[in-house]
């Protein structure tokens, strides 16, 4: 981790819809290959937040900066994936018509090359591209341990293993940064921890970067690097997670105090 | 060429300036046929506001509801006992659509159901066909015909009631929407099914009450169309037609519908009066789609529609 | 115990992405083939060929077309007709304006032209969805058919308004025209379905594929992807164009000989979409059974009748036909929304399974 090298940095972000002030003001830098969550209660402007780094919300003011490039105002969400961010959502948005392997195959959608005449062909090079394509799947697949699931339509599969295979897309799709919008959300204890032993690995193993947004404080404790948090659209502290959980403003705004 | 450039630029504004009665009067054709097409689409809407669902199949009912009317009218029963056991027809109708096609079908996305409607559109006309005949039949209620002049205008008695009967049509369900306790309820079950469900509106009900008032919409439609070109199978084409004007005026709003339906009628009669004769005729075919094509492309969601907002 | 597939393993990501991984299947499709090119053309009669399976295997085609369109890529469209007629008459007025280019090559860049009028109508696509989008698709199909009514160029000025099919050869062979046999214009009718079907499905395996059920099961989530939606559509509409607009010309050449736009009206727009509905949106094979079942059911209908003794007058064969249907997609829409290829599939598992109960 680099301390020199934000990988992204977002620009005193205003975002409103309509008379709801989602964000005001709101900067925060992601230094490369570091974990760092966001927190803060609901309607604090998380996801919104989230959205405006992914490109799919256009904020009033402010900028962001991309891999030391100042993104356009009218950038698309997909030329935004394209720059090499990747996502999941709270509610999980899967294709819940494809199977496992078919939707973490769309991951892979922008590493294709072969046109439509070879893919219509699918012989030589679009059958050798469509190998090299699965053989990669096929490792994200193992690295979340889901092979017994792969032609699972994914509408028939829990929810927690539906939030694996949406972070299966997403990281089958190499991206630089990675965000999560509640990953864990819904989960056991098994499962949480399961959940954080992947992104603790991603981290490690493929040197992505991720930003989480997270409610588990224990989770959050465990595995950033470093804490945002919001409130009301407002960053109200920043810093490493033991600084930010004895924030006194944090703790008014959201910790509350343990009552022995 | 230029005969084609002047003849679609140039001309027709021209005629129009010129002979502002007859404009006048093709305005006025158009907003009657346009009152014809809002009655129709107000099936739509009142039946897309409470379940969700659009029904292709109202064209037919309003067929299915003409053609009960005069079948039963041809074996000599009188007017008012027709129009009663036609009522009674239509809401029996709304229980069996309710009970054989909504019930099964209650938790499919909106394109299944859309697709059930089109199989019932197939289903209602057979069995219409088998039941009553397919000649085309005249429907005589007894409304006068002829025609007097308002400023100079020539303009048709019949259409003018046709007008007026929308018009109460209109009050009466704005009426029922906004004031009573069934209004009310119609008004959940469109907004949110499951949360209707949560405080104890019952959904069968509502559907059964939503596609009986849409039947009795159809029937009046029926009668109307009926009289004014006789009860034939071109009438289920009016489906489709209507499309164009809910297009306009948006799925959910029944002023739209009104103002949809005006719209149409009246750009379809002035473009095939007008414009017609430069490129060929029978542009009213085609020119209600492109015109909502057009339209839709600057608002996807219509003139009074509400806007979906998808969240991710 | 017939159909097991123990001792089959897939040993390659080709071979679990094959169109039959299974031996059995691979077995009957070989099966099908032979029957359908060696056996059918010496048992079938002249009435068989030209009135049901020529026609089923255009009406296939189309299916398919309009099955990549709205099964795979979610865009519903009720313009299949105008755009089956934009192949048949682009294929006319290219052979009779240039009569010796091979017969073949004119149906095949029919499609093209088909291709090219779906791109215009569904550049809307991207701002309109869903219900709205068919209204759009309506004006197509209106739009189109009112144009080649009056532009008389279009039918080269002949009075009568029909288009008709010129005698062309292949190879020696005469395959359209009034002395071209059943049987030759089924075989060649046979042989496009089965290339037309195989692209499809390569089409549908492959990444192109699956950016098609990803706009069509969540079209946000796709963008963010990194799909391009516009492209992504647009490309539906080319492809599923193309198909149409080929169908559209054989159904021309090889089937009617002579065609005026009712041939190509919105009840075939119905109609074809109701096989895929039926049939299974979003399968290949969804589309051919679909086709097939909606092309045999009336013959059935008009004929079964007969079997047992009963005698239906015309009129209330067509009424009972049109009750039947819409029953039946209702029916559908409740038992199976996946249509009969799901029941299919639902019966190759029982099949896999048997004679144990699971």
């Amino acid at each position: 981790m680099d301390p020199q090298e934000p990988i992204l940095q977002a620009e005193d972000i205003d975002l409103a819809f309509g008379a709801v002030q989602a964000l005001t003001g709101v900067s925060i830098e992601v230094y490369r290959g570091e974990i760092l969550a966001i927190i803060g209660p609901n309607g604090a402007g998380k996801t919104s937040l989230l959205n405006v780094i992914n490109g799919v919300y256009r904020p009033q003011s402010g900028r962001v900066v991309f891999l030391g490039q100042e993104r356009r105002r009218n950038i698309r969400p997909y030329e935004v994936a394209r720059q090499g961010i990747a996502r999941t959502f709270q509610n999980v948005a899967l294709f819940k018509g494809m199977t496992t392997l078919d939707n973490i195959m769309t991951g892979r959608n922008l590493h294709i090359r072969s046109g439509f005449i070879s893919q219509a062909i699918y012989w030589g090079r679009a059958l050798r591209e469509e190998e090299a394509q699965r053989t990669r799947v096929e490792r994200v697949i193992d690295f979340l341990e889901i092979e017994p699931i792969r032609k699972t339509p994914v509408g028939q599969l829990p929810y927690g293993l539906q939030k694996r295979v949406e972070l299966g897309r997403a990281l089958a799709a190499e991206p630089q940064l990675l965000l999560l919008d509640e990953p864990m959300a819904g989960m056991n204890v098994e499962e949480k921890e399961d959940m954080s032993r992947f992104i603790l690995d991603i981290q490690d193993e493929f040197g992505i970067t991720c930003v989480l947004i997270e409610h588990d404080m224990g989770v959050v404790m465990d595995i950033s690097d470093r804490v945002v948090v919001l409130d009301y659209g407002l960053k109200i502290a920043e810093g490493t997670p033991d600084r930010v959980r004895t924030n006194q403003d944090v703790i008014d705004a959201y910790l509350g105090v343990a009552h022995d | 060429m230029t005969e084609l450039l002047t003849a679609i630029f140039v001309t027709p504004f021209v005629d129009i300036v010129s002979g502002p009665i007859f404009f006048g009067e093709v305005v006025i054709g158009g907003l009657m046929a346009g009152v014809m097409y809002s009655m129709v689409a107000l099936g739509f809407v009142l039946i897309f506001k409470a379940s969700g669902v659009f029904n292709f199949a109202q064209g037919v009912m309003v067929l299915f509801a003409a053609l009960t009317l005069v079948g039963l009218m041809e074996r000599g029963l009188p007017l008012w006992l027709s129009l009663i056991l036609a009522t009674g027809v239509m809401i029996l109708l709304a229980f069996a659509i309710e009970r054989a096609v909504l019930r099964p079908l209650v938790n499919q996305d909106p394109f299944t159901l859309l697709m059930a409607t089109i199989g019932l559109t197939f289903f209602l006309e057979g069995v219409g066909e088998l039941v009553w005949g397919s000649n085309v039949k005249k429907l005589d209620i007894g409304i006068p015909e002829d025609s007097f002049e308002v400023a100079g205008m020539l303009v048709n008695q019949f259409e003018l009631i046709a007008a007026l009967v929308a018009a109460v049509l209109v009050a009466a369900l704005a009426l029922l929407s906004q004031k009573t306790t069934i209004g009310r309820a119609l008004r959940a079950v469109a907004d949110d099914h499951q949360a209707a469900t949560a405080v104890g509106i019952p959904l069968q009900t509502i559907w059964v009450t939503v596609w009986s008032v849409a039947g009795i919409v159809a029937l009046v439609a029926g009668i109307m169309w009926g009289a004014k070109s006789g009860v034939q199978f071109s009438l289920s084409l009016i489906a489709l037609k209507a499309l164009p004007v809910l297009i306009l005026g948006g799925l959910t709003s029944i002023p739209g519908a009104i103002v949809g339906g005006l719209i149409i009628g009246v750009g379809e009669k002035v473009a095939e009066v007008y414009w017609g004769p430069a490129i060929g005729g029978a542009i009213e075919n085609w020119f209600a789609y492109v015109l909502a094509m057009v339209f839709l492309l600057f608002r996807p969601h219509g003139l009074f529609g509400e806007e979906i907002i998808e969240r991710v | 115990m017939l159909y097991r597939e123990t001792g089959q393993f897939k040993t390659s990501y080709r071979h679990d992405q094959a169109i039959f991984p299974i031996a059995q299947d691979r077995w009957s499709i070989g099966a099908i083939l032979v029957i359908a090119y060696l056996v059918v053309p010496v048992i079938a009669n002249e009435y068989w060929l030209q009135a049901i399976l020529i026609p089923f295997l255009i009406f296939a085609l189309a299916a398919l077309g309009l099955n990549l369109l709205t099964g795979y890529a979610g865009q519903l469209s009720l313009g299949t007709g105008g755009f089956m007629a934009v192949g048949a008459y682009a294929a006319y007025k290219m052979t009779t304006a240039f009569p010796d280019v091979p017969i073949l090559l004119v149906l095949l860049l029919s499609g093209v032209f088909a291709a090219a009028v779906g791109i215009i109508f569904g550049l809307p696509s991207l701002r309109i969805k869903g219900l709205y989008l068919a209204v759009a698709t309506l004006a197509a199909q209106f739009f189109l058919i009112w144009l080649f009514n009056r532009v008389a160029w279009f039918y080269n000025y002949n009075p009568s308004g029909t288009i008709t099919a010129p005698p062309r050869t292949f190879l020696g062979i005469m395959i359209t025209g009034p002395e071209a046999t059943a049987t030759v214009r089924y075989l060649v009718a046979l042989s496009f379905l089965i290339l037309f079907a195989l692209v499809a499905k390569n089409l549908v395996r492959s990444a192109i594929g699956r950016t098609w059920m990803a706009i069509r099961d969540m079209d946000v989530a796709a963008e963010i992807i990194g799909i391009h939606p516009l492209t992504t559509k647009l490309l539906a509409f080319a492809t599923s164009s193309f198909y149409c607009g080929v169908a559209g010309a054989l159904l021309l050449f090889l089937y009617l000989g002579s065609v005026e736009t009712l041939a190509f009206d919105i009840a075939v727009s119905f109609e074809v979409l109701f096989m895929v509905i039926i049939g299974g949106m979003g399968s290949i094979m969804g589309s051919i059974i679909g086709a097939a079942f909606i092309t045999f059911m009336p013959i059935f209908l008009t004929n079964a009748p007969h079997l047992i003794g009963v005698d239906l007058p015309v009129d209330l064969a067509k009424e009972l036909e049109a009750i039947i249907f819409g029953g039946l997609i209702i029916v559908f829409l409740i038992v199976e929304p996946h249509g009969l290829a799901r029941l299919w599939q639902i019966g190759k598992e029982k099949l896999r399974r048997w004679p144990f109960p699971y």
